[in-house]
């Protein structure tokens, strides 16, 4: 098996369950991947994240407009088929006037969340001022790219509102940091971009944004068989953030598509009134 | 030529099933104590629940030598913090303790499945499920190990408690009085031995008050 080391670096510890630095003879003088000893390197690399990573599929979204950042998320977390929760928080509270949205391994995503809070709190003791949105992660980012490769799976968008105004990250496990006005992540993120993108017009009202929120992530979730459970709209204003509404999205369901009562029950309601 | 080497896997599977379940001012937290290793039975008799805490009681089902060692590192960091603080640690406090102890082994976790469970600042029964990596939640009931798929949508019709999330905010704790919770907790045994393999012998449930724990064995199937 050839692979690219290129891009290798010698630094990453290793791992291995039962593997060896001199796995083959020519290569032991150069850089390689630690690799198990299986028929089947595929398949195993499949079993060995499943075992361990949990909770991914999810819908989370977060946009700018002219009242400041909307930011929403569904609930559920799936390990493989099997829901495991359907009440996880997917928008974290960093501070007052910052949030995170989480995607992606759910215990990754919560710890470096908090390690990220930690961090701002210590810069705003340090430096007198909060810190901006842009520095919270531009922090974040550089943290997750030292373990980049290691298998952390964390695709948060990090939303707030400082001197400059309001401010929306995306972050991931690679180190990527993208600035933006409006950002989708989740296996339901294509479902929720089709919702908000129609909808989206920079001078809405909190109303209108809140309601294109709580619609993207419930479109998502109908579509989406790994998201579901309550939709949370959160906003985030000059004096830092607000949760606007939590619904199940169950329930929205048939708000936005009530059924009208067949013939037959009105027939038989007004038969046991007699 | 590759070398052949022995495949080894640090991890096994010691199989069990936890289950907790708050309730308003108290905690049943409740396990079967049968070790087993592929399709052999180590032990009938092993206790899956550990008291952390006056609060706290960690129920763990997966491998019980990682258990033992977060017990052990748990152990210790409540000492220091008893040193520290004068007092014990909360159910909470515990809670996130835990979590990033989970956390701290990222890259080589603990094969642990916990359910904690105990009583919060308020005097209130709270229940936090974790995943293998420190993910958690407090949540109103949870199940964990081999039968949880089995017992959690039969608590979930029974005991389906309003989000935490929903907004106006509900109440998430059950209504069920000790008594009923108990009762519960040993139908859903029952049940989950009848269909799987990895529980059975014995159940032991601890119910957590503001007064005491009071442990409570019952038997189950042992085939």
């Amino acid at each position: 098996m050839k692979l690219d080391t290129s891009g290798f670096e010698t630094s990453v510890p290793t791992i291995g369950f039962g593997s060896s630095s001199d796995m083959l003879d020519e290569l032991s003088s150069v850089p390689s991947f630690d690799l198990p000893h299986t028929k089947e390197f595929d398949g195993f690399q499949k079993k060995a994240v499943d075992m361990l990573k949990h909770a991914k599929g999810t819908t989370t979204l977060a946009f700018i407009f002219k009242g400041g950042v909307m930011v929403a998320a569904d609930s559920r977390a799936s390990m493989g088929g099997y829901i495991s929760s359907q009440s996880v928080k997917k928008i974290i509270e960093i501070n007052p006037y910052m949030l995170g949205t989480m995607a992606g391994g759910a215990a990754d995503c919560q710890f470096w969340h908090r390690n990220l809070g930690i961090k701002c709190r210590l810069h705003e003791l340090a430096n007198k001022r909060r810190i901006s949105v842009s520095g919270a992660s531009k922090l974040l980012a550089n943290m997750l790219y030292s373990y980049r490769g290691m298998g952390l799976s964390v695709g948060t968008m990090i939303a707030g509102w400082d001197e400059t105004g309001p401010g929306l990250y995306y972050v991931d496990n690679e180190g990527g940091r993208l600035k933006g006005d409006r950002f989708s992540v989740g296996s339901g993120s294509p479902y929720a971009y089709g919702v908000l993108d129609s909808g989206y017009k920079y001078e809405m009202s909190v109303e209108e944004a809140s309601e294109l929120a709580r619609r993207s992530i419930y479109h998502a979730t109908f579509r989406d068989g790994a998201s579901g459970g309550v939709a949370s709209v959160y906003h985030v204003g000059p004096e830092g953030w607000t949760k606007l509404s939590g619904d199940d999205v169950g329930e929205l369901h048939y708000h936005y598509y009530p059924v009208p009562p067949a013939i037959a029950e009105q027939v038989m309601e007004e038969a046991t009134t007699e | 030529m590759t070398k052949q080497h022995a495949n080894w896997s640090p991890y096994d599977n010691n199989g069990g099933t936890c289950v907790a379940i708050a309730g308003s001012d108290y905690c049943v937290i409740a396990a079967d104590t049968r070790m087993s290793t592929g399709y052999s039975i180590l032990s009938r008799d092993y206790s899956k629940i550990h008291k952390l805490a006056d609060k706290a009681v960690l129920s763990s089902s997966g491998f019980q030598a990682d258990v033992k060692a977060l017990q052990k590192v748990l152990k210790s960091r409540h000492l220091i913090y008893q040193h520290q603080h004068n007092k014990q640690m909360s159910c909470p406090a515990m809670a996130q303790l835990l979590s990033n102890t989970l956390y701290f082994k990222r890259f080589f976790p603990y094969y642990a499945f916990n359910v904690l469970g105990g009583l919060d600042e308020e005097g209130k029964g709270c229940v936090f499920t974790y995943d293998a990596v420190g993910s958690y939640e407090r949540v109103g009931y949870g199940a964990q190990g081999s039968g949880s798929t089995l017992i959690m949508p039969f608590l979930d019709n029974q005991l389906k408690s309003p989000s935490p999330l929903l907004l106006p905010k509900q109440d998430s704790n059950t209504p069920l009085s000790e008594a009923e919770a108990v009762d519960l907790v040993k139908t859903v045994f029952a049940s989950a031995t009848e269909r799987d393999i990895y529980t059975g012998d014995k159940l032991e449930i601890m119910i957590l008050k503001a007064d005491g724990i009071k442990t409570e064995l019952m038997d189950l199937r042992k085939d």
